[in-house]
């Protein structure tokens, strides 16, 4: 599959970042329309509260302020998806986002001052902020949309997950050890650097809708639009100015985005709302906070035998994309590794605390910091060596899992050998840990979806193809760029098959009324879906140009080459602009334009969530070394090891830029970032009290691709983009247990926690 | 309260109030957008503008304070004969830039450092151009990348 290319897999700079290095990008932030006004909405001062009244009237005898609504004002449907979350609060307010009333004004101050002028009474109640409190008989019903009752034997379960293969009792029968551990994975946040926003304005003439956006899943978001406001959803235009990140927190519509198109519905002019810092911290949604009792087991030879698999998820107080993580991790539970029998159990639990979404790695990282730690315990009871067990056990090519996931291509082994060589594994493993500083190095692997997911009932991509009279080529597609660098991939992609100039092709990406359908962002899909999507109308605008290159050179031939602008064939030449006008103004009269749609060739899985779900998958492993300062308690990133297969390198420069990103923000999630939440109320939204990596935090990161070339991917590519954060948590609390001597069941492993660990470890040690 | 100032070269004279950030001033007032709002509390450097050669947070800066001053911001680096700076081209070689909300911080930082360094005759060490950057947060690219831009800008 291995075939020599021009443009692939060479560095390429990014399409648009000449725009976006010059300031001359326009984000949501950036945009002006005439007359627009400016929205801002009143959350509810309490987390749990009964809603007595609302008196607007102060807001709205405020010079400026054009309208205020509330939710007797409005008349939508309730969002979400499970449905359980009503655009504007009505009697109850069940968390510390709870929109009560929306004001549209002439400036940002007035909108925010009449905000601060609307009067709330309430009758506070005591909320629940503790899943397992929740789950108690006794403990009030949260959401009063939720079907928990009914459908789970519980009021406050908001979605449950079962999966199980093979037969666990021979497999328990078999086993030599049996870990079982729980463990707790904190509330983490996105932390886009451009907070969230939106504008909206709405056309009384013809009931058109226009939405500048930032959602990450545009025809997703199109029809969550128009359930939330009862409207045609062809009559919604959704364009994406340039995204200021994503990383999942675009995948869920939220209450601001309806109430932005109310605001402008009723005051018949475009409304702008943007967040401020302190709003994104608290409203943006949020990784799932859950606990994971994990058991496993190896037989004597540290072959693995089962895994039990139990969760509970902080679902907050309403039912996000977020609750649908199990899909995920039990594909890691039930298929990273070889592993026999496998039952998971996951319950998402209503709470007052602030419902989470989506996020890079979407379960993942929480699934596999479990998973890894209790890997390593087991060696350590088998008294193995920690890169044996994994070896031993590895994911290979052909592999058909007990969850049916068919590993076509593998690149599990590979990318765990390289790590253990770079890192030097075995020597650092073996050294003797003395003094002030003691080093320690840990493993981490992870199985991601690589070639999409399919969950809804397409996951596909479509894409239209112009060349036009003077052999410039606009790709118009139906993926998103949110940063990542599809387009650029795209461009390549084109340059490389129509050997067309980058300075002669467009991307155009921006606007549901233009583009053909998507799923969007998510499941580390674009260049695999849009890439293929891409190649098949690629093929097509080939079909046609040969045919009538063919026609005008009077030549017979089924294998054309195209390079620099021109077409060759039997050592005859033409150029490709001549053959496009050619096709325009020769009769029959055509446009040089396709439009191609790819569906990748998954399947879905059935009511047992068994099947190959994914056109491909993606194996990594990481080795991270760490040095513990054991008087403050610091925990320094030496370096980190990526080796990951992603099927075919596309552009090195994008891949290793996904690669250290992800690694930030895993190294993040293991050791700094916290949403500190008391009594459903956040205690640090800013970034002085939440702590993302800065220059001076990042380590080193190694980066070992591995080329499987799996035939389903563009070129043999695989997804890559969430892949370098899932096991970076993991490996990081191996290597701290490596250097100290001390687990830790939850992260972030803060230097407060390695203090206490370490003098709990020497009272211990002096009382034996 | 009339300030005189001047603007990526410009000489300008307006009436500003005396409780008008600087970064209002240059996105609401003089509509020059690439300056970044990412927090407005001068911990994300995204707002980064450079006044009298220092580089500065707009947001954490009173408009009335530039009287008398130059300013630059990310626009007043676009030449005619370059159209992008050097600091931008660097950036977008080493794939420095990935949503790029942080990166007009980012150049403007890199720009009024690599100009003391120029004018102290001093090429930073790695080290030194991490801290010089260690007030500009990016979600996206884990920073080796502007770390690897900024350390090319200062190579002779």
């Amino acid at each position: 599959m291995k075939k020599n290319l021009k443009i692939i897999g060479k560095s390429h700079k990014k399409l648009d970042g000449k725009e976006r290095v010059s300031g001359k990008a326009v984000y949501g932030h950036d945009i002006e329309l005439p007359n627009m006004l400016h929205g801002a909405i009143l959350r509810t001062k309490y987390p749990c509260a009964n809603l007595i009244s609302i008196d607007t009237s102060r807001a709205e005898a405020l010079g400026g302020v054009e309208c205020v609504i509330t939710a007797k004002d409005i008349e939508v449907s309730n969002i979400s998806f499970k449905r359980d979350h009503p655009v504007l609060k009505n009697g109850t307010v069940n968390c510390n986002r709870d929109e009560i009333a929306a004001v549209a004004a002439v400036t940002k101050e007035i909108a925010n001052k009449a905000i601060r002028l609307i009067d709330v009474k309430y009758e506070v109640k005591e909320g629940v902020y503790d899943p397992i409190e929740a789950l108690k008989e006794d403990a009030p019903r949260i959401n009063e949309f939720g079907k928990g009752e009914e459908k789970f034997g519980n009021k406050n379960i908001a979605e449950t997950f079962h999966y199980d293969h093979g037969d666990m009792e021979e497999q328990k029968a078999k086993s030599h050890v049996i870990v079982k551990k729980t463990y707790e994975l904190p509330r983490v946040t996105h932390a886009c650097m451009a907070t969230s926003n939106i504008t909206a304005e709405y056309s009384e003439f013809d009931g058109r809708l226009t939405l500048w956006s930032s959602t990450q899943v545009p025809f997703l978001y199109q029809r969550d639009i128009a359930h939330a406001l009862k409207m045609d959803p062809s009559k919604i235009r959704i364009i994406q100015p340039i995204i200021g990140g994503g990383f999942g927190s675009k995948l869920d519509m939220h209450p601001f985005e309806p109430i932005c198109a109310l605001l402008s519905m009723k005051s018949k002019k475009p409304v702008q709302i943007l967040f401020s810092r302190e709003e994104e911290f608290v409203l943006s949604p949020t990784r799932q906070p859950m606990i994971i009792t994990l058991t496993t087991g190896a037989d004597e030879k540290g072959k693995f035998t089962f895994r039990e698999v139990d969760i509970i998820k902080d679902n907050g107080a309403y039912t996000s994309w977020g609750a649908t993580t199990p899909f995920v991790m039990m594909q890691t539970f039930s298929s990273l590794y070889q592993i026999p029998a496998c039952s998971f159990d996951s319950k998402a639990v209503y709470t007052n605390n602030p419902f989470a979404g989506s996020f890079r790695g979407y379960g993942n990282p929480q699934a596999t910091f479990a998973l890894e730690t209790n890997i390593d315990l087991m060696a350590e009871e088998l008294g193995m060596s920690k890169a044996e067990i994994r070896l031993k056990n590895a994911n290979f090519k052909g592999e058909v899992t007990g969850q049916g996931l068919h590993f076509k291509t593998c690149g599990a082994i590979p990318a765990l050998e390289k790590v253990l060589e770079k890192s030097n594994y075995d020597q650092r493993a073996t050294e003797r840990k003395e003094g002030r500083y003691l080093r320690g190095v840990g493993l981490g692997s992870m199985l991601h979806v690589g070639g999409g997911a399919k969950i809804y009932r397409s996951d596909g991509c479509g894409t239209t193809l112009k060349l036009d009279d003077y052999g410039y080529l606009t790709i118009i597609t139906g993926s998103n760029e949110i940063g990542q660098g599809s387009e650029t991939v795209l461009a390549m992609i084109a340059m490389e098959e129509l050997g067309i100039d980058e300075d002669k092709i467009k991307v155009i990406n921006t606007d549901t009324d233009v583009k053909p359908w998507d799923v969007g962002v998510h499941a580390s899909r674009t260049s695999f879906v849009a890439g293929n999507s891409l190649l098949g109308a690629i093929k097509l605008i080939k079909e046609k140009l040969s045919k009538k290159a063919s026609e005008l050179l009077e030549i017979e031939s089924d294998s054309w080459t195209y390079d620099n602008g021109v077409m060759l064939a039997n050592e005859q030449e033409i150029k490709i602009d001549k053959v496009a006008r050619e096709i325009h103004f020769g009769s029959p009269h055509e446009l040089c334009s396709v439009t191609y749609f790819y569906e990748p060739p998954s399947s879905f899985q059935d009511k047992e969530f068994k099947g190959d779900v994914s056109g491909n998958y993606a194996f990594a492993s990481q080795a991270i070394e760490v040095e513990v300062d054991t008087v403050t308690g610091n925990i320094a990133v030496l370096g980190v090891h990526v080796s990951q297969d992603v099927g075919r390198v596309l552009n090195p420069v994008g891949l290793q830029g996904q690669m250290e990103g992800g690694v930030a923000t895993g190294v993040g999630y293991a050791l700094t970032e916290e949403m500190i939440y008391e009594e459903g109320i956040l205690k640090n939204p800013s970034f002085h009290g939440y702590k993302i990596l800065t220059t001076t935090d990042m380590p080193p990161v190694h980066f070992y691709p591995i080329e499987t070339y799996d035939e389903a991917g563009p070129y043999g590519s695989k997804g890559a983009g969430e892949a370098p954060l899932i096991p970076t948590a993991a490996a990081i609390a191996n290597a701290v247990s490596d250097a100290i001597g001390v687990r830790f069941n939850s992260l972030p492993i803060t230097p407060e926690k390695i203090l206490r660990a370490l003098s709990e470890k020497k009272e211990k040690e002096l009382v034996s | 309260m009339k300030i005189v100032f001047k603007i990526n070269g410009k000489q300008v004279s307006m009436e500003v109030k005396p409780s008008l950030l600087l970064i209002d001033l240059i996105r609401d007032v003089l509509k020059l957008k690439g300056t970044k709002p990412g927090c407005l509390e001068g911990e994300c450097g995204a707002c980064s503008v450079i006044v009298d050669g220092e580089a500065i947070n707009s947001c954490m800066y009173l408009a009335i304070n530039v009287n008398g001053k130059e300013v630059s911001t990310i626009e007043g680096l676009t030449g005619t004969e370059n159209p992008l700076h050097k600091v931008q081209d660097k950036m977008l070689e080493h794939g420095a830039v990935q949503c790029g909300f942080c990166t007009s911080g980012i150049v403007m930082t890199t720009k009024a450092y690599s100009d003391k360094c120029l004018e102290e005759g001093i090429t930073p060490t790695r080290e030194e151009v991490k801290k010089s950057l260690e007030g500009n947060l990016c979600r996206c690219t884990g920073y080796a990348k502007i770390i690897d831009a900024a350390e090319a800008v200062y190579k002779k």
